[in-house]
């Protein structure tokens, strides 16, 4: 469904990416694990044209995504959580659901999606007239991935789903990734939490500064001696 | 005259604070979500002034008369060429240089001021004299008690004003153009990947604001009779000092401010002419001593 080849990335003169390949098979949760500063975000950013490759091909479902904009790609079909959640504070919870709908034209679809978010978490239907920025980091993060659900991708890009939470909400969120899938999203998640992320992929790529090194079946990625001593710990 | 308190001169304060606020909603609608001060939005109010002076003209000669429907579409007039100006500016100049550094699209800024003031001088049909605006709704004045009076004129500016304000805060809260100019004003990345075309929001922005410096060209236009190519200069300073008392990017923030400076400069004004002239200075330096972040402004460590 995705395809990144050789995708290269500067920072004026850093390079930030220097070659990272992997491919995302549709209805699979793909997860990109890696340390602080790997790339992970940058990947994600790339892929969602927030950032401007300088090397490399990003594919669609066989269409190149160079010089598409960061806007119109969720019209093609991809819906990104970004790091730190980013909930517009100022705005209601519901008034960042409804502007996740800009791309759908038909104010009932918009209206039955955020009816699903609500039933999908229950917590969101509750902080409803709430301002996004009073939210707790746990009910944001739902909040995000509920407005990725608005906006209605195939593809979901998650970025550090797991960032700042607690254990038992960090579970929580974990389980919500599984069940969307289930209902047919294919997932890109980028953590830095190797253990939950590979407990719930398919396939695994790590990512160490700026190159993709290992990769393989999860299992097969979180049986990996170097995945174990710097990932996960053992 | 008697006290310098006194009922007459806080309704000229109120008649001058909604030309002010209608010119500073632009300067803080378009600050909230581009980071940018347009010095050349006062120029978008000259350029109302002069449209609905071209109006009136073609008015009076073609249909000859004038009255009520024809200041109102003079008023539509002189919204729709400033706010198109306004967004052909955007456009043109602001654009290109969006993610370059600010100091860029500030300093472009004050040339295209310069460039729309010089244009319009060097315009054949419009010159850089001075032109009486035509009287086209006679001012009448009402009595308020026993020593103050309200005119038409006066009533008309803080009506419009009332009424296009009224209408941009159901725009903002209520409208998805609104809550999408609120999101990109917070986060513009997080708005793209919500799928909302930024640039076009953006644009919408420059043109609302631009409209609205327009009305106010063609209310004072109306209310003080005179108008020439460099007209925008003074009052968008002075809107941008409203904008900046009441906490710039902030709306209401910026009604408060152009009332407050409305208000402070004709009572100024009476007690001495060219106190009148300075005292939004004088503001802008307390505010900027005092609390920079203006009355309602949120603190924020952006340089300009």
């Amino acid at each position: 469904m995705l395809s990144v080849k050789n995708l290269q990335v500067n920072y004026g003169r850093i390079a930030a990416l220097k070659d990272v390949s992997f491919e995302v098979p549709a209805g699979k949760i793909i997860a990109l694990i890696g340390s602080n500063g790997a790339g992970k975000t940058t990947t994600l950013r790339a892929i969602s044209g927030l950032e401007k490759p300088s090397g490399g091909t990003i594919s669609f479902k066989g269409k190149d995504l160079a010089g598409v904009q960061s806007h119109e790609l969720v019209k093609l079909g991809i819906s990104h959580v970004p790091e730190g959640r980013k909930i517009f504070p100022t705005l209601t919870v519901r008034e960042n659901l409804e502007l996740a709908g800009w791309t759908v034209k038909d104010a009932k679809e918009v209206k039955r999606r955020i009816e699903e978010v609500f039933t999908f978490f229950p917590r969101v239907a509750e902080r409803v007239g709430q301002l996004g920025g009073t939210l707790s980091g746990g009910e944001q993060q739902m909040l995000a991935v509920g407005r990725a659900m608005v906006t209605g991708g195939e593809l979901l890009l998650l970025d550090e789903p797991s960032m700042g939470l607690a254990p038992v909400l960090v579970d929580e969120i974990f389980d919500k990734i599984v069940a969307l899938n289930k209902l047919g999203t294919t997932i890109l998640l980028v953590e830095q939490n190797a253990a939950e992320a590979l407990d719930i992929a398919d396939f695994a790529y790590v990512l160490e500064v700026g190159y993709t090194t290992i990769s393989g079946s999860a299992k097969d990625v979180a049986d990996n001696p170097k995945v174990r001593e710097a990932y996960l710990g053992v | 005259m008697g006290s310098i308190f006194n009922l007459q001169q806080v309704v000229n304060g109120l008649q001058l604070g909604s030309i002010y606020a209608l010119i500073a909603l632009g300067y803080t609608m378009v600050y909230g979500i581009v980071r940018l001060i347009n010095f050349a939005h006062g120029d978008f109010y000259m350029i109302g002034a002069y449209t609905a002076y071209g109006a009136f003209f073609l008015f009076n000669a073609v249909l000859g008369g004038s009255g009520l429907p024809m200041a109102a579409v003079a008023l539509v007039l002189a919204m729709l060429a400033s706010g198109l100006v306004a967004l052909l500016t955007n456009r043109l100049a602001y654009r290109p240089l969006r993610y370059k550094p600010k100091l860029s699209s500030l300093i472009t800024a004050i040339g295209v001021s310069m460039l729309i003031e010089y244009l319009f001088s060097a315009l054949p049909f419009i010159g850089p004299s001075f032109r009486a605006f035509p009287e086209i709704l006679p001012s009448v004045p009402i009595k308020l008690g026993q020593n103050a009076t309200i005119s038409t004129h006066a009533l008309i500016d803080i009506g419009v004003a009332a009424v296009l304000m009224i209408g941009l805060t159901i725009l903002v809260r209520h409208t998805t153009l609104g809550k999408a100019m609120r999101a990109v004003s917070q986060d513009k990345d997080a708005a793209k990947l919500m799928g909302i075309d930024v640039e076009k929001v953006i644009a919408w922005t420059f043109m609302i604001g631009g409209a609205f410096a327009g009305a106010a060209g063609l209310l004072a236009g109306m209310t003080y009779p005179r108008i020439f190519p460099f007209m925008g200069i003074l009052p968008g300073l002075k809107a941008f000092i409203a904008a900046v008392l009441g906490g710039i990017g902030n709306i209401p923030g910026a009604v408060l401010g152009a009332y407050i400076m409305g208000v402070a400069e004709t009572f100024a004004t009476a007690y001495n002419s060219l106190l009148g002239e300075g005292i939004a200075f004088a503001i802008l330096i307390v505010v900027l001593l005092v609390r920079p972040r203006g009355i309602l402004g949120e603190k924020h460590a952006d340089k300009i």
